[in-house]
């Protein structure tokens, strides 16, 4: 509670005037001396500065990247040990190669069944017709008739495009790890709420899971899996199962103590409690958590290509690397399509016969402040978009008939697309007539032409912007952090943790400065800091502008929020492309790709703190005839701090997981040695170490603004 | 409904379920890495096609760098790697130690890497293709990337390089800036042709772009044999490389028809780069453009399957 911190312009300080607008809302305010953290603040800066220039570019730490030292060589023997005599023992060979090939082998099922040819038949085992069929059948039995339009138009879409069996692919990996997430998440996730011990024991390790960026993992599961399919899966289900653990967890806990008591006052065991009454009122939740989880394999799915897993996510990876903008962007759309249709259909069959409800209220504080944030695509693809306009229900005997009645031509299908060639494999479309349009290589030499006359039509300013950036912010910034001797930088971040949140994250940022100190890369890391510091000062700039514009005017909402949404089921490195066209490549361009990888989250939740502003306070404002400007800056935006804190905080994790990845487009630094690791035997270890400092600095900044939320937000 | 009108379209999938040549169901699967950059893709997609379209194989592509590549040959995930640049460690751990990959002999090609300029560069300052006038030159080449000093643009992170080692240990006032891609580094050396904008950068034969643009070579210290056996002391130019085929043991004595395609397989840098102009340049479909030139060389073909 810091609304007495009048004087003091922090970081997230206010001004001075909304706070009597503030204490109307807060009965209770604890009195307290000021802190005047922006002096303490100016000082570490002054001293920082003098001690930079004194001792500028000594002891910095800095290590050629081909050279490593004697913990990245232990990592590199243990990797060949692996390699070598792995496969004979117990656990590398024995349980983790049983898994891998257990993997494998439904993998290969699958596809056989709907996707690759199932040898010796030139076909899959089910043609693109009776995969259709199927899969409208089984939509329209759980979620419905809108649902199932959706589904197949989608999923004709891909046939169209020429994606049917990349789009079967990324699909059989999304579902089946998404089975296999529920079936470990939600027995964990109810024994959590059920055990307190359990819950403390099992929390950290998905705040581990979820702090540490995927592509580290790459390579270790690599190593364990073989590339393929199992590698590609055990990725996906590591990324995606914390939010179904997490959730169900919470929903479980979230069933009211009232109900609990009164089903307890009727004697139910605890069998009986969680059966009949904790799971029945959680069901909801859960299925907002196993929404959570598909939306999260989907995308995992896509990066898994670079281990060679089947799907989309390999024409978006050779895409980027014969800089092919179009092809990548049909994959794209494919994977957009994707996402919209499974997220509409478990939703809708969440909602189906339950009436209308917000399942996202889920996402209180706690859940997203853990990095789980609750998102809903597009309502206009929803069930019930169309308000009041609903199909008049069958009852449950009739449907039944129906359903019953719409299964055979379903199987004639399935049975015709086994025998007839072009019911088996989608036909091309490229000399149909309309069609032909949105073939797929239609589709990429129109965005090809479209973004070379783009590019060719702003490439001098897009240059400029990025060489006027890079030298005036990202370069003396990235002089500062790198080129001062170790030992200050750690002062520093120390000094800054204790003034911002206390000792708590002093005491974690300490502990994550040794393990950064040992993984040997301490300059790549600040280096990947000063990236990530600007990057996330320019999404605040851009999240502010656009969450403002949306939390106060539905038009704008009603606009920018499709977009938002596109983006974040966008697999991140698909931004690389047209990022890499505009601005080359570089660390400004890496920066542009996290920017357009946070700014979703981060304009959403900046949205949804204006809209939260109370209506009575706006309303009281504007009455005392404030302009637009000073109603915005003096009493929306102060009174939103909560979520801009929240944001901010969301913003620079969504950044940090980014870095890797821009280390693909000349990013340099950390992401760069991940990058390297993974395709240089002799960088393995090294790779791993610097996967290891992303993992510490991400702790370390989210502890920082997680205790400086704490302080200053309220 | 539309079933009556879809169904009239199509031929009965028994009659081509045979299709597939001589060979027939022996061959099973084959899988072919795929190396990030074009030339590679020639060669997998040449071989592959023949394995398909003669010897009846299921034929895979699975796209990894080549450190991942030799892991997978390892451990079983992939078949053969159709170009591999030397390697030396990975030939001691897995060919010498481990024995679960094998040579399988020359591609024919002989691959050189190196330090290009554009031509107008070369024209314009003729000793830059001397390394010891680089530092001469250092400030053309500066850019926001490169840390007041001059830029030296790489490729794929997982291409075989020394430059980092070569710039340090050659006393070089540059910086390696990576490009990330075979596609970066051609667009870039597209671009400083034509806007006369300097640029050095890290480059290779075989390679088709030459055929577009006759990029000039920049001497290093002349290659002897072992001066780049300490990568971090490396000092001199990179070596001649005898481009070769890998097979993964267990493929090898898998009875497989492909086993012999591959060891037979060779060609000629015109070969090979002719097949990457089809795809890189005119937008080809790499098993379009590699059935292209194996209809146009039936007796060379032949030659590998005999």
């Amino acid at each position: 509670m810091s609304t007495a911190t009048v004087e003091s312009p922090g970081p997230a300080g206010p001004a001075s005037g909304p706070n009597r607008v503030d204490k109307e809302q807060q009965p209770y305010v604890e009195v307290q001396k000021p802190r005047r953290t922006g002096i303490k603040l100016l000082v570490l800066l002054a001293v920082w500065l003098v001690l930079y220039a004194v001792f500028k570019g000594k002891m910095t730490k800095a290590l050629g990247l081909q050279d490593t030292n004697s913990l990245h060589q232990k990592l590199n023997d243990a990797r060949d040990w692996v390699q070598l005599d792995g496969k004979d023992n117990w656990f590398f060979g024995g349980v983790l190669g049983a898994i891998g090939d257990a993997l494998d082998a439904i993998v290969k099922f699958f596809q056989e069944l709907i996707s690759i040819p199932a040898f010796p038949r030139p076909v899959p085992e089910i043609g693109w017709l009776g995969v259709v069929a199927v899969l409208a059948w089984i939509t329209y039995a759980v979620a419905g008739l809108r649902s199932t339009l959706l589904v197949t138009g989608t999923l004709l879409f891909f046939g169209v495009t020429d994606q049917w069996s990349n789009s079967m692919d990324l699909l059989i990996i999304t579902m089946l790890s998404v089975v296999i997430c529920i079936l470990i998440g939600l027995p964990i996730g109810i024994w959590m709420a059920r055990s307190k011990a359990a819950s403390g024991v099992i929390t950290p390790v998905l705040d581990v899971m979820q702090t540490f960026p995927p592509f580290c993992y790459l390579a270790p599961l690599a190593l364990f899996f073989g590339i393929g399919p199992a590698c590609a899966m055990v990725l996906t289900i590591i990324y995606a199962l914390p939010p179904v653990v997490r959730i169900t967890e919470h929903g479980i806990r979230s069933v009211s103590p009232t109900t609990i008591e009164a089903a307890r006052s009727l004697g139910l065991t605890r069998q009986q409690m969680l059966r009949q009454v904790q799971l029945p009122m959680a069901k909801r939740t859960i299925v907002v958590g196993i929404n959570q989880c598909t939306m999260a394999a989907l995308s995992m799915a896509t990066i898994a290509a670079l281990v060679n897993g089947p799907g989309l996510g390999k024409v978006v990876v050779s895409a980027l690397q014969t800089l092919n903008v179009g092809v990548a962007s049909v994959s794209a759309l494919c994977i957009v399509l994707m996402a919209i249709m499974l997220d509409r259909t478990t939703t809708a069959a969440s909602e189906r016969g339950q009436g209308r409800s917000n399942v996202g209220s889920a996402s209180g504080m706690g859940v997203m402040l853990t990095g789980v944030v609750l998102e809903r695509l597009p309502r206009w693809a929803t069930e019930d978009a169309g308000r009041g306009q609903r199909l008049p229900r069958v009852t449950a005997a009739g449907r039944g008939f129906l359903l019953a009645l719409l299964f055979v031509p379903a199987v004639v299908l399935v049975l015709l697309s086994r025998q007839q060639l072009n019911l088996a494999t989608f036909p091309d479309v490229s000399e149909t007539p309309v069609l032909k349009w949105i073939s797929g290589p239609q589709l990429a030499k129109g965005i090809n032409n479209f973004t070379d006359w783009l590019v060719s039509g702003v490439d001098t300013y897009t240059i400029w912007i990025k060489d006027h950036i890079t030298m005036w912010f990202i370069d003396p910034l990235q002089s500062l952090l790198s080129d001062s001797p170790w030992w200050l930088m750690a002062l520093v971040l120390l000094a800054l943790a204790y003034v911002l949140g206390g000792w708590q994250p002093a005491a974690y940022t300490l502990a994550c400065e040794v393990i950064i100190y040992f993984t040997g890369v301490w300059n790549d890391t600040m280096v990947t800091l000063s990236m990530t510091l600007i990057a996330t000062v320019m999404t605040m700039l851009v999240a502010v502008v656009l969450g403002v514009a949306m939390g106060r005017g539905r038009k704008a909402d009603l606009i920018i929020r499709p977009f938002l949404d596109a983006f974040q089921v966008i697999p991140p490195f698909v931004y690389l492309v047209p990022a890499l066209a505009l601005f080359g490549a570089g660390r400004f361009t890496a920066i542009v790709a996290a920017m357009a990888y946070s700014v979703p989250i981060a304009t959403k939740l900046v949205a949804d703190g204006i809209r939260g502003v109370s209506p009575t306070t706006v309303e009281a404002v504007r009455s005392t005839g404030s302009t637009r400007w000073q109603m915005i800056s003096k009493v929306q935006l102060p009174m939103a701090r909560e979520s801009l804190v929240l944001a901010t905080n969301q913003g620079l994790l969504y950044v940090l997981s980014m870095v890797v990845i821009g280390g693909m487009v000349g990013g340099g630094s950390l992401g760069y040695i991940v990058v390297s690791g993974f395709s240089q035997d002799q960088l393995f270890g090294k790779g791993l170490a610097a996967g290891v400092a992303i993992a510490a600095l991400g702790v370390m900044l989210d502890r920082i603004a997680r205790y400086a939320a704490a302080r200053y937000g309220r | 409904m539309s079933l009556g009108l879809a169904a009239c379209g199509g031929g009965d999938i028994s009659d081509t379920t045979t299709a597939g040549g001589d060979g027939g169901a022996s061959c099973g699967d084959l899988r072919i890495a795929v190396n990030p950059w074009t030339g590679y893709v020639s060669n997998a997609h040449v071989i592959g096609q023949v394995a398909k379209e003669k010897l009846g194989c299921n034929v895979t592509y699975p796209d990894v760098k080549e450190e991942v590549g030799w892991q997978g040959m390892a451990d079983g995930s992939i078949d053969t790697i159709v170009e591999n640049w030397g390697h030396p460690d990975l030939v001691k751990k897995y060919i010498d130690d481990a024995g679960t990959v094998e040579d399988a002999g020359l591609t024919g090609n002989d691959g050189i890497i190196g330090w290009y300029v554009p031509p107008w560069m070369a024209e314009k300052y003729p000793d830059i293709t001397n390394w010891e006038n680089l530092n001469k030159y250092a400030d053309l080449f500066k850019t926001s990337e490169s840390g007041g000093k001059g830029q030296l643009l790489d490729g794929d992170p997982s291409y075989v390089t020394n430059d980092e080692a070569l710039v340090k240990n050659l006393k070089l006032n540059y910086q390696v800036v990576v490009g990330g891609s075979e596609a970066a580094l051609i667009q870039s050396f597209r671009s400083a042709e034509e806007n006369k904008t300097p640029l050095l950068a890290y480059f290779y034969e075989p390679q088709w772009f030459f055929d577009e643009l006759a990029l000039v070579h920049v001497d290093l210290p002349k290659y002897t044999e072992g001066c780049d056996a300490d990568p971090a002391k490396v000092a001199c130019d990179y070596p001649p490389y005898a481009l070769n085929k890998l097979i993964s043991t267990k493929f090898a004595d898998s009875g497989s028809p492909a086993v012999d395609l591959i060891k037979n397989f060779t060609w000629t840098n015109e070969d090979q780069n002719l097949v990457s102009k089809y795809i890189a340049e005119d937008g080809m479909d790499p098993d379009d453009a590699a059935q292209k030139w194996i209809d146009d060389n039936p007796d060379k073909v032949d030659a590998w399957l005999s």
